[in-house]
């Protein structure tokens, strides 16, 4: 297991949603860094490395497929997890055939999803 | 549709059944009829004619075999013979034989008119017929034949007289023939109820007695015989015929006219016409009767079956009408579908948000209510959580708004408003798609009549496939209204694909997609379609093929009979 301080991308275009979930991850000794929408995470990205992205799948600017696919182009050792509500599965699952780590649906379990983070950052 | 379409429908169903029925039907009996009638008309004046012809050349024979008789008997018996009484009464004898008793009497009449030898019924030795017309007449003709008269016994007779030349002294050989069976010869002449024949002379008297009393109608008959016949003997005019109305009865009359005995009389028949035509009267009476029924017939069935084909007829809009309604029911759950994607995501947002903050609260409960800020952020915490749950109660209000049960009732509706709402409801799915949605609304707008559940679905369905035809890649929806030349309009116009021309003119056809199988049923612009017209709109199209398309709805101006809309009552819509 990494010992290192866990860093990861939160990209998601709803302030409410990256805000608490930041403070919420942090608490449990995750770096979060958060991006709203996809152009500002691409930017970030740039300049930055990151242990695992969530990335949540439809945003108002970009499609969370089209993020997903210049992620692995990139940093393509780093994990994508997607987030996405119930009804887009199946775009959830088109991402995974794109590379992404694996999928979960909103609102999920925190505990879930740092047990997600693990699995990817551990891979 | 009213009860007075159907009304007119049945009745128009009815004439028209009637017409088409009666019309063969009557031409066939007037022509049939007329027909008929004509030839049997002609058949029974024919068969008159036949029997007058016949009867007069029996009377004529009649009288030309009493002649020739007498005539034999003048050629073959002397003088001498016919003085003598004893003789005379054996010829007579001889004649009463073979003619049955037409011959009453026999008498030779000397040239001063004394009849010098009698044998017969009464006692006319010694009469002296000097002065009698037929002794004149005989004088000059060497044969007569007298019109009936009383003479000199008092009792209708008439006389054959011919004239004897021996030893340059002048003779009269005469007899009497019987009158009644003389008369037998015409009497027995009877048709039916008024046919009758009489003979009469040139002075319009009876030569024979009729069988009814008809002497008010002689100076008529001489007359009409006069103007038929003239009594000139012609025998080649035998057998004319005249229907002329009897002045004595007032009734037509059928005349058969006939010259006898060398045109000094005539024969006539007569009947009345409806008498003589009385089986052609029964079988045209028994002919407008089953005409009659036959039309009452006709008449009935024809209301009974166009009033059963008229039920019919409503009765299958009826089912046309539900199906119609079924289907745009049926269209509107499938672009709720299409809704309702966008609408769950909408709704995810906050709703996750929710169970965030919720996880935070119980993060921070968890270190301890008031250690550092933690009350402070518990508070901001449970403001967000009620600002995301209005956020999602505003959500489901404007679906909800949407999808109640369709109302087809036409009330006035403010049409910028529902396109507000609409712009509204699209907007998420639109920023999703990259479809930027443009209003611009006339500010003049009047009222159109319409049914807003009905014309929400119709612009619900034309913005999503705008949004659709953008795909992918998005670009500019626009909306606007018009009015202009007293025509509300309302045109949908997108930056997407377009419409290739060859597939214009089947967009409305209902099931007709360009969607792959799965994606698009092809109901949504046929309902639209459907929608549109029953609100007595117009929807037209304009495309061009990667440009755009532009839909574009005329709607009908609300008249002031009409219920307003509650929405636009309150937000006051223009008029």
């Amino acid at each position: 297991m990494n010992t290192e301080v866990i860093r990861v991308l939160l990209v998601d275009d709803e302030t409410g949603f990256t805000e608490v979930l930041q403070k919420r991850l942090g608490k449990r000794g995750l770096d979060i860094l958060t991006a709203v929408g996809g152009t500002v995470a691409i930017q970030i990205l740039r300049k930055n490395d990151f242990d695992v992205a969530i990335l949540d799948l439809k945003m108002e600017d970009m499609d969370g497929i089209e993020v997903l696919k210049i992620f692995r182009k990139m940093d393509p050792d780093m994990p994508v997890i997607m987030l996405t509500g119930h009804g887009s599965e199946k775009a959830a699952k088109e991402g995974v055939s794109h590379g992404a780590f694996d999928y979960l649906l909103k609102p999920c379990d925190i505990e879930e999803l740092i047990e997600k983070i693990h699995q990817a950052v551990n891979r | 549709m009213s009860n007075h379409y159907y009304h007119g429908l049945a009745k128009s169903m009815m004439f028209t059944i009637i017409l088409v029925s009666f019309t063969p039907l009557l031409i066939i009996a007037l022509l049939a009829g007329y027909q008929y009638s004509v030839a049997y008309k002609g058949k029974v004046v024919a068969h008159l004619r036949e029997l007058v012809l016949k009867h007069d050349q029996n009377v004529d024979s009649y009288l030309k075999e009493k002649i020739a008789e007498i005539q034999v008997l003048a050629d073959v018996e002397g003088i001498a013979n016919l003085k003598s009484e004893v003789r005379l009464e054996a010829l007579h004898n001889s004649l009463l034989r073979h003619h049955r008793g037409d011959f009453v009497d026999l008498g030779l009449v000397n040239s001063k008119g004394i009849q010098v030898a009698y044998v017969g019924p009464f006692n006319l030795r010694g009469a002296n017929y000097a002065e009698a017309e037929w002794f004149k007449n005989v004088q000059e003709r060497q044969v007569y034949v007298s019109d009936v008269f009383l003479g000199l016994r008092g009792v209708p007779h008439f006389i054959i007289a011919v004239l004897i030349e021996s030893k340059g002294e002048k003779w009269v050989l005469r007899t009497t023939l019987d009158f009644i069976m003389f008369n037998k010869l015409v009497e027995d002449i009877r048709i039916g109820e008024t046919g009758l024949a009489f003979i009469i002379n040139r002075n319009g008297e009876f030569q024979t007695t009729p069988r009814k009393d008809i002497i008010k109608e002689v100076p008529f008959l001489k007359e009409l015989a006069a103007g038929k016949n003239e009594f000139s003997g012609f025998v080649q005019r035998r057998g004319s015929i005249s229907m002329e109305t009897n002045p004595a009865t007032g009734q037509e009359t059928i005349f058969v006219i006939s010259p006898i005995k060398n045109g000094n009389w005539l024969m006539i028949y007569q009947q009345d016409v409806s008498d003589a035509f009385s089986d052609l009267n029964q079988a045209r009476n028994i002919a407008a009767v089953v005409l009659l029924l036959g039309g009452i017939a006709i008449i009935a069935m024809a209301y009974l079956m166009s009033k059963r084909m008229a039920r019919k007829v409503e009765l299958s809009d009826l089912e046309k009408d539900m199906m119609n309604e079924q289907v745009i029911e049926a269209g509107k759950l499938a672009s709720v579908g299409e809704l309702a994607a966008g609408i769950a995501h909408e709704i995810n947002n906050p709703v996750a948000i929710m169970v965030e903050e919720a996880g935070w609260i119980q993060d921070l409960l968890e270190e301890g209510l008031y250690v550092d800020d933690n009350e402070r952020e518990v508070s901001r915490a449970l403001n967000q959580i009620r600002s995301q749950g209005t956020r999602c109660k505003d959500i489901t209000h404007k679906l909800l708004s949407f999808a109640h049960k369709i109302d087809p009732t036409i009330i006035r509706v403010c049409l910028n408003d529902l396109i507000h709402e609409m712009a509204e409801l699209c907007e998420q799915r639109a920023k999703y798609a990259n479809v930027n949605i443009e209003t611009s609304l006339a500010d003049n707008l009047p009222e159109v009549a319409a049914s807003p559940s009905e014309l929400q679905q119709v612009l619900l369905n034309l913005i999503n496939n705008a949004i659709d035809s953008m795909d992918p890649g998005g670009g500019e929806l626009d909306i606007a209204t018009r009015f202009e030349n007293g025509v509300v309009s309302v045109s949908i116009s997108d930056t997407g694909c377009g419409i290739a021309k060859s597939n214009l003119s089947r967009i409305f056809d209902p099931f007709f997609t360009t969607k792959p199988v799965g994606k698009g049923t092809g109901l949504g612009l046929s309902i639209i379609y459907g929608i549109v017209s029953k609100m007595k709109g117009e929807i037209t199209v304009k495309s061009a093929l990667e440009k755009g398309t532009v839909f574009t709805l005329k709607l009908p101006l609300a008249g002031l009979e009409l219920e307003q809309d509650e929405k636009s009552a309150n937000s006051g819509c223009v008029l």
